[in-house]
């Protein structure tokens, strides 16, 4: 199923939480939604899930509205904060979000084994929600957005509070079901929409600021190649000017006078990596330590949303 | 598939029994009742008469306290935790929701009101009992609960406090039951017509007569189902 939205705006009061944006998800594509707090994320996706309604535009899933039953039975949603019913045992909790979003009865029984299984909660199963931890919880909230096998999954900070092995497993649990279903996830942690995500949409104030895969963004971001390189065999001075004069070369800076470490910049659309080599091979100079720079995401990121 | 409607309340029902509200709830009621029917006051003994008004009209105020305190929860607590949005996001509507919340509160009611049935048997003994009024009053009861229970789950509906939701529905209740009468006893003409009309009290004692009457009937499920509508239109608004 895919989710096309038009010219989508909601506003609180005075303030547009979310600004005309548009886009589209196709099934099998894991889109990342990225952007500070309070940008509009989540207010995008209470209005994918139809938990509140939209000012102007349009949601299409699979061509109909969200607001029918017979959509919201193939959405999964993992809300912000997790939100979950702790005062019930975790399997009556499965057992009753199934009911809800219509599972037969014949195979309720099933499918809360295989999530129990899938989101690793087996240790757990007989125990109230209140008496889970932090990590129990959350997987128990995926465990309740997967459990009638919706086409379409939609993630608000589904790894937040979970420490670096269980954010390890739910990233490639969300990427393993990913290949057949629609999926949105928001989070703060950049190196997950890098690992997980096909797709990244950045959002701030309201509006997309950037749409593409973590390459054309990074592209888009900025072309010049950057390289540090610590360089033996002559003094700061002569080297800093022989390698001002490579073509290639747009900017060098002295990161480190008496280590010889330099930050050299290439033009726009070049490398100058084999240069520098070449260049230290003629002087006899010993090339020590040479590292590409690619521009990271955090950078990409602040650049768009820090305005 | 499951009605969804019926898939709420029965996990509502299940949740009071779970939290030892129900248990508390049945105690109290049923020690209340059987206090004022049995030992104390105009009880069966002094009016030396085969009938259950004084269990009648005790009923009337225990429900009063007990059903603002089961509804309180339903909906304000969703609303604090966050778990409205994770309920309303599934494959149900905003009105099969706030039914089954109705239907959970009201199947609670009936459970306590069936534990009284041994005060019917132990007074059926005792002389001759007026069965058809027994049943009208019974079906009195059931129907101003219902009433109660629209009322507080629009009080539920409207903050995210449980205190503020049971003193909400304590008011709006007792305002109904109690204050619209005293209205009417004190007043003439078209007020005292009308506030003897809206008062769920006179209604009920019209039927507690053993007289059942489709007005009376009408009214208490218009309470209802207005307190329902309401709460389901508050709840759309978010």
């Amino acid at each position: 199923m895919d989710i096309q939205i038009e010219n989508l705006t909601k506003s609180y009061g005075a303030q547009k939480a979310v600004d005309n944006i548009s886009f589209e998800v196709k099934t099998g594509e894991i889109l990342g939604f990225l952007g500070p707090n309070g940008a509009g994320k989540t207010t995008t996706m209470k209005m994918i899930t139809n938990y509140i309604q939209s000012d102007e535009g349009s949601i299409m899933i699979g061509g109909k509205t969200p607001d029918q039953v017979s959509i919201k039975s193939h959405i999964g949603y993992l809300p912000e904060h997790n939100p979950l019913y702790t005062e019930m045992p975790m399997l009556d909790y499965l057992i009753f979000c199934a009911e809800l979003q219509g599972v037969a009865k014949s195979s309720i029984r099933e499918r809360v084994e295989k999530m129990v299984r899938v989101c690793g909660l087996d240790e757990e199963k007989h125990k109230y929600i209140r008496e889970l931890s932090k990590g129990y919880k959350q997987r128990v909230g995926l465990a309740q957005a997967l459990i009638h096998d919706p086409e379409i999954l939609i993630l608000d900070e589904p790894t937040t509070g979970l420490d670096p092995n269980q954010i390890a497993e739910i990233r490639d649990l969300i990427k393993h079901i990913g290949k057949e279903k629609t999926v949105i996830l928001s989070t703060h942690i950049l190196p997950e929409v890098e690992n997980t995500c096909d797709r990244i949409l950045i959002i701030n104030r309201g509006k997309i600021v950037a749409d593409g895969t973590a390459s054309t963004l990074r592209k888009q971001a900025q072309g010049n190649a950057v390289l540090h390189v610590k360089i033996d065999g002559a003094d700061t001075q002569s080297v800093y000017d022989k390698l001002k004069m490579i073509p290639s070369v747009s900017m060098v800076d002295v990161l480190d006078g008496n280590l010889n470490a330099f930050e050299i910049q290439s033009k726009e659309g070049l490398k100058s990596n084999k240069d520098v080599f070449h260049l230290c091979v003629a002087q006899s100079w010993v090339l020590t330590e040479m590292i590409p720079f690619e521009t990271k995401l955090e950078d990409i990121f602040r650049e768009l949303t820090l305005n | 598939m499951i009605n969804p409607t019926w898939i709420i309340a029965k996990k509502e029902l299940a949740s009071y029994f779970d939290s030892l509200v129900a248990y508390i709830m049945l105690i109290l009621f049923l020690g209340l009742t059987g206090f004022f029917t049995w030992l104390f006051g105009m009880d069966v003994f002094i009016r030396k008469q085969a009938d259950l008004s004084a269990f009648f009209s005790i009923a009337q105020i225990a429900l009063l306290i007990f059903i603002p305190a089961i509804t309180m929860k339903m909906i304000a607590e969703e609303k604090k935790t966050g778990t409205i949005e994770l309920l309303l996001t599934k494959a149900v509507t905003d009105r099969q929701v706030v039914w089954g919340k109705f239907l959970a509160c009201l199947m609670l009611v009936i459970i306590a009101l069936l534990f009284t049935l041994p005060y019917y048997i132990s007074i059926s003994m005792l002389g001759e009992i007026d069965h058809g009024a027994a049943l009208c009053g019974y079906l009195g009861l059931i129907l101003l609960s219902a009433a109660f229970i629209g009322i507080g789950l629009l009080a539920s509906s409207i903050t995210n406090n449980q205190i503020v939701a049971f003193l909400l529905a304590l008011f709006g209740s007792l305002v109904m039951w109690w204050i619209f009468d005293l209205i009417a006893s004190t007043s003439t003409g078209v007020v005292g017509d009308l506030f003897s009309t809206l008062s769920l009290r006179s209604h009920y004692e019209s039927l507690a007569r053993g007289v059942i009457d489709s007005k009376d009937v009408i009214y208490f499920l218009s309470v209802a189902g207005l307190g329902v509508l309401l709460t389901e239109i508050v709840i759309s608004k978010r």
